[in-house]
């Protein structure tokens, strides 16, 4: 398995699981879930680990925001700024089947497909 | 360094608010469609160079006809195939802006044909994607010009044949062999390398827009899984397979380095040279504003039906003439009576303050009738206390209302005794002058000479329409 680099993010409600992204991953770490969303589609969903953040399944995906790459996960997740103390901080992943990770001055809950609504350091 | 993230492009809203019912996250496409690919490619193309902001969209018919709901751009929605005349006046209006013609096939190829033809040969400085999947999605799967020989569809269920329905139609080869345009490519949405390709041409073409260089046509193999009954793999597998083989890629043409940017500011209308360019300026009428007596009746929605040749029309243009140099705002729409014969022909005028919605006129507050079917079609429209001026020299019938203001004109024969009955339309005109006060006779008489320009018409008139408001006067006290 290549070196993980990256981070993907789905957005399970925005994904219609039209099964383009995994086959599209050169390294094989999307699978569609078992679950549904509440739009009845069984969405995408990262194994947790491998991602190399090449950014293809977002490339390959016809949804706009149903795919989020972090291209380099550790420069995104030590640059992060916390929204609510307004100071750096750090994420850490929590589940990173769900895209979920939790910041480190707060310990509030963040979504990383929301990625517009989260602001990192140039 | 700033974080990389590839992720929902700034190019959309954040959730689609204009979009109907409860879904506001996703795009309305099926999975696996195209559509959602390339719209990404132009959003992120639009935000990296930094004219969103400066986008107008013009979407026709076809599944994308709602790209409005998503991008974060200027959007129009125009009549089937018109895409690239409606591109065409928005481009010339406003000459700076980005002004992008997402069609499908069904629209581009089928109905557009000769729209795209035109554009593309008069070199208009737009982008145009030209979304190509070999069948009529939106309306479930008919057959489109581009369909293959063999593919089966609603319309073609034992398949296309070359007998029936004749080859399918190559739109790249076609704009490419044309003069004007800059930049022709053909690409797909298939795989990985196809699809980054497709993201250069998407970014080369509205480049292309931004450097003035002319226009740009970028078609794009796409998905169509549920027009096909496929999944969305598969549909891509076929566009690899078959739809390739017989749409080549590549491209066709590219001269975009070559030509010199246009400047298209200097051929625009502005404001200032509106005037210039009508031949208003120099029928210069002085209208000292304090003359004019704004009234609260002063918006009027009028309709002025009658004959033909009777200047129902002509009535109706003087009135939207009149309206103007009183500085107000006016529509004049005609409507020529396809009925039978004999029939009406007839005119909505519209006077207001404000800027008009639609030139439309459903009920009148004045109605202008000349001839009995006229009076009796649209006797009924009228609102409540609405004015009906009809012509009681050729209508022997009355307006069955009450409620209403009825002002019965001989107009025909005090034209007739003036010696022309042509002038009985301006009799008319007189009346609505003298008896109501959003007509102001000073500015009539002011705008009738650049009406009619020669002398003896010009007097003829100016008697009539001094005879029209003595009445209307009369008739008002």
């Amino acid at each position: 398995m290549a070196k993980a680099r990256g981070l993907v993010a789905v957005n399970v409600e925005e994904c219609k699981g039209c099964n383009l992204c995994v086959v599209a991953c050169p390294v094989d770490v999307l699978h569609l879930a078992n679950s549904f969303n509440t739009h009845g589609y069984s969405p995408a969903e990262y194994d947790g680990e491998g991602c190399t953040g090449c950014g293809i399944c977002f490339y390959a995906c016809p949804e706009p925001g149903a795919i989020t790459v972090y291209k380099n996960w550790t420069e995104a997740q030590e640059a992060y700024i916390c929204q609510t103390k307004k100071v750096a901080s750090r994420l850490n992943v929590t589940d990173a089947v769900k895209g979920l990770a939790e910041c480190e001055a707060c310990g509030q809950q963040v979504i990383l497909s929301n990625f517009r609504n989260l602001s990192f350091a140039e | 360094m700033s974080v990389k993230i590839l992720g929902k492009s700034k190019g959309f809203y954040d959730t689609y608010e204009r979009r109907p019912g409860n879904n506001k996250e996703q795009t309305h496409y099926c999975p696996g469609c195209g559509h959602g690919i390339l719209h990404k490619m132009i959003a992120e193309a639009l935000t990296d160079y930094e004219v969103a902001e400066n986008c107008i969209f013009v979407s026709p018919v076809g599944c994308s006809v709602f790209a409005y709901y998503y991008f974060n751009a200027g959007n129009i929605q125009s009549a089937h195939g018109r895409a690239p005349a409606v591109a065409t006046g928005v481009k010339r209006a406003l000459p700076e802006s980005v002004v992008i013609s997402y069609q499908g096939d069904g629209d581009l190829a089928a109905i557009g044909g000769n729209e795209i033809l035109h554009a593309a040969n008069r070199g208009e400085a737009m982008t145009v994607f030209f979304v190509n999947n070999a069948i009529y999605g939106m309306t479930g799967g008919q057959m489109a010009p581009t369909t293959l020989i063999g593919q089966k569809t609603t319309t073609t269920p034992y398949g296309r044949t070359l007998q029936n329905e004749g080859y399918p139609i190559r739109m790249a080869e076609i704009i490419a062999s044309l003069e004007s345009p800059v930049y022709v490519e053909r690409v797909m949405m298939a795989d990985v390398r196809s699809k980054n390709a497709a993201r250069k041409a998407v970014r080369r073409g509205i480049k292309n827009q931004i450097e003035k260089k002319g226009f740009s046509f970028i078609e794009v193999l796409s998905t169509c899984p549920t027009g096909w009954k496929m999944t969305a793999p598969q549909s891509e597998e076929w566009i690899k397979s078959t739809l390739v083989q017989n749409f080549p890629l590549g491209v066709y043409k590219d001269i975009a380095q070559q030509v010199e940017p246009l400047d298209m500011s200097q051929n625009l209308a502005t404001p200032a040279r509106v005037p210039k360019l009508i031949g208003l300026e120099q029928d210069k009428v002085m209208i000292d504003a304090a003359s004019i007596k704004l009234s609260e009746t002063i918006d009027q929605e009028i309709k002025i039906a009658g004959f033909g040749g009777q200047g129902v029309l002509s009535l109706g243009v003087w009135l939207s003439e009149i309206g103007m140099r009183e500085d107000l705002e006016v529509s004049w729409i005609p409507s020529y009576g396809p009925e039978m014969r004999g029939g009406t022909a007839n005119c909505h005028v519209k006077l207001s303050r404000e800027a008009i919605g639609s030139p439309l006129v459903t009920h009148p507050t004045v109605l202008v009738a000349m001839n009995r079917p006229s009076l009796e079609k649209f006797e009924d429209d009228v609102i409540e206390g609405g004015a009906i001026v009809w012509d009681s020299s050729l209508i022997d019938i009355e307006p069955k209302r009450d409620d209403i203001i009825r002002i019965p004109i001989p107009a025909t024969e005090i034209a007739k005794e003036l010696g022309n009955t042509k002038t009985s339309n301006v009799v008319i005109l007189g009346v609505l002058a003298g008896y109501s006060d959003f007509l102001d006779p000073i500015v009539v008489q002011q705008v009738l000479p650049l009406i009619f320009k020669k002398r003896h018409l010009l007097e003829i008139n100016l008697k009539a329409f001094q005879k029209g408001l003595e009445l209307g006067r009369q008739l008002s006290a």
